[in-house]
């Protein structure tokens, strides 16, 4: 009798506790909520979510502080969770706001609808190298990058590395290619140029945040792969340019469009961004075929991307809605100031003013939030 | 009936003790079926597009959605192996040493010292193993290997570093503690008698321990060691950077290679189509369904191990 009583108590229990495991979660309508600060004023807090990729979170974070300060009731919370998770939670709208830093592809848009993208700011990602006695600036065409990469290249002192730099002494020695291992951002601005400038590489890889390497060894992150370059000479591989720059690992300079070999710098990035303005979408529109590699311009270092904000044109909240609204043009007007020290590159006049049009387009019932 | 009689005697403290430990007990149980479920459904898509072909095949290109995950489960498998070969005599002698041997003074300092290894994060040991394990692995261990035993393809090819030796390696140095530890408990528990009868015949020390107590502690130190096998097999962090993460099948030690929990730890936060996360998803499904199976095969050998003994338990 009791071990039948103890059996229904735990049986019972167990049905509540699968009971409440199994219940899904119900999704906010937005994630943004409001708390009011008591008492001794009215005014509202407004607390902003946001989640998405790691590359701009350093910039998000520097932003999230600066604006506190000019706007103390308004706390942006940024979870560098990863674009993929980004985009996921702001379809399934428990953020207020994704980022991402591939633009969204074709099916991903259309499966969001009243989506807008915001470039928020650049990144460019750079060849690094580790040759003995080599300093920066070795001289890489984008097809050489692409059949080092592939694996046809396989000397440093092939003549397609060797004939555009005379005066370095290549070694005869075997290239160590070493690539991210972990889905990235940067490795995907780094084989969409590749597609772009090598159509071997498109045929063969393709471009993505992950990709089937022919060749090479896998790091985790920026700092798996400096390791990689830093503990085997001879080595190649990339990173982004800020990386590159705050740990002194030398880079290649790259032959844009144009013929010229360019020196990945904040600049010759932001030209490149300049260089593809003619060609952007509308804010409301289908980024999915926005790149800025190899673009056109004398100055333009051809391997960076945009980075984007992900928010809704329709808001269902009028206050929460409005600190978004004056938070993105915040962001991408004053914000942009903070770039430069974070060794982001930032947004051209032309790409602000597509921004201005595309943030003027966030509403409340049809009303216009800035 | 009387089952809703609370009487005191029937409805005591013990019974009450009994249904919240056996509340907690259950949790486990409901626990791994929704983890099982929720793995289940979720490679529907993957398991759906590639049906077994997913378990045979060796391209992994998320570009074109292609997946096969043979690649990572020989990975795993190989890499825990390799782990268990270097580590079984580690842990043993280690198990012997401080049981059998060890002035008293020592024994437990030092097995402390072994125990705290265990608690060092993952991604530290990681870190260790870029910077430390890796190069020396290149610079040291991998020459006089491909020297002496070229002969074998094992030990053929160039060798970077990050490779399925240093993973081996790596993970070996993880499952040390666990293994060593509980082999040095199961050692212990030999009853003093049996060595006393050893030595009582003349035996020596190493006599002694060869026939009167590893014998004995054969199936706990077995246990022990599939203890390890299985914290090998999830090991996720350190062995993801140090092993080289590609995704190929070859049979030298000195190439890089890939584990199933690594590709997960890699790809999952950046992967954005259904099918890509379903495949991810089966891979998990899979390194699930390969730890049951190494576990059930574990007990079922430690079952007959004693039954052929009789005598040793641990």
């Amino acid at each position: 009798m009791n071990r039948l009583k103890i059996m229904i108590i735990l049986i019972l229990a167990g049905v509540l506790l699968a009971g409440c495991v199994s219940k899904p979660s119900e999704v906010q309508p937005t994630g943004q909520t409001i708390t009011t600060v008591q008492p001794a004023k009215t005014s509202l807090t407004v607390t902003l979510n946001g989640a998405g990729a790691t590359f701009p979170y350093p910039l998000l974070s520097k932003w999230s502080s600066e604006y506190n300060k000019i706007n103390p009731n308004v706390q942006i919370n940024y979870q560098s969770v990863g674009s993929g998770a980004g985009i996921q939670q702001i379809t399934a709208k428990t953020v207020g706001f994704g980022a991402t830093d591939a633009p969204l592809t074709e099916k991903e848009f259309s499966n969001v609808s009243g989506i807008l993208q915001i470039p928020e700011t650049i990144g460019a990602v750079v060849v690094a190298y580790n040759l003995p006695g080599i300093q920066k600036g070795v001289k890489l065409s984008g097809d050489v990058v692409a059949d080092i990469f592939l694996g046809k290249i396989k000397k440093w002192n092939d003549p397609r590395i060797t004939s555009p730099n005379p005066d370095i002494q290549f070694p005869d020695k075997d290239i160590i290619v070493a690539h991210r291992s972990d889905g990235s951002g940067t490795t995907f601005v780094f084989t969409d140029y590749l597609s772009a400038v090598s159509p071997d590489w498109t045929s063969n890889v393709g471009k993505g945040k992950s990709v089937n390497w022919p060749v090479g060894l896998g790091g985790k992150g920026n700092e798996g792969v400096s390791g990689l370059l830093s503990q085997n000479p001879y080595s190649i591989g990339y990173v982004e340019l800020a990386f590159a720059k705050l740990q002194n690992i030398p880079y290649a300079y790259i032959k844009n469009k144009a013929g010229k070999f360019i020196e990945p710098t904040l600049e010759t990035t932001a030209s490149a961004a300049a260089g593809a303005v003619p060609n952007l979408p509308a804010g409301d529109a289908s980024w999915s075929s926005v790149s800025i590699v190899d673009a056109p311009g004398d100055n333009s270092y051809p391997i960076g991307s945009f980075t984007y904000l992900l928010v809704y044109k329709d808001q269902a909240d009028n206050t929460n809605g409005k600190a978004l609204a004056e938070f993105l043009w915040w962001a991408v007007h004053d914000g942009q100031k903070y770039s430069s020290e974070l060794l982001y590159v930032p947004l051209p006049d032309e790409v602000v003013s597509i921004n201005e049009k595309t943030i003027r387009l966030i509403n409340y019932n049809g009303q216009p939030l800035i | 009936m009387s089952f809703f009689r609370f009487s005191r005697r029937k409805f005591s403290g013990d019974n009450i003790f009994e249904a919240v430990v056996g509340l907690f007990a259950l949790c486990i149980l409901i626990l791994s079926f929704y983890l099982f479920r929720e793995l289940f459904i979720g490679s529907e898509l993957s398991r759906n597009t590639f049906g077994l072909s997913f378990l045979a095949t060796t391209t992994w290109d998320p570009v074109n959605e292609v997946f096969g995950a043979l690649p990572f489960i020989f990975g795993t498998i190989v890499s825990s192996f390799l782990a268990l070969v270097i580590a079984i005599p580690f842990s043993i002698g280690i198990a012997i040493y401080l049981s059998e041997l060890a002035p008293s003074g020592l024994k437990t300092p030092l097995s402390f010292i072994i125990e705290l290894l265990a608690a060092i994060p993952s991604v530290i040991i990681g870190l260790w193993g870029i910077f430390i394990l890796a190069p020396f692995t290149r610079d040291y261990l991998a020459p006089p290997l491909s020297t002496y035993l070229g002969f074998l393809p094992l030990f053929q090819g160039p060798m970077y570093g990050l490779s399925m030796l240093t993973g081996g390696v790596i993970l070996a140095i993880m499952i040390i503690p666990i293994t060593s530890s509980v082999s040095r408990e199961v050692i212990m528990t030999v009853p003093v008698q049996q060595r006393e009868a050893a030595l009582a015949l003349g035996a020596t020390g190493w006599e002694t321990t060869r026939i009167a107590v590893l014998p004995y502690a054969r199936s706990g130190i077995f246990g022990a060691v599939i203890l390890g096998f299985g914290r090998a097999i999830g090991e996720t962090m350190a062995v993801t950077m140090v092993i080289g993460n590609s995704p190929k099948i070859s049979e030298s030690l000195f190439a890089p290679s890939y584990t199933m929990a690594s590709v997960i730890a890699n790809e999952f936060v950046e992967a954005t189509s259904g099918l890509y996360v379903s495949s991810l998803i089966e891979i998990g499904l899979l390194l699930l369904v390969v730890s049951i199976i190494i576990n059930i095969a574990a007990r079922v050998l430690v079952w007959k191990l004693r039954r052929v003994e009789g005598g040793g338990r641990a």
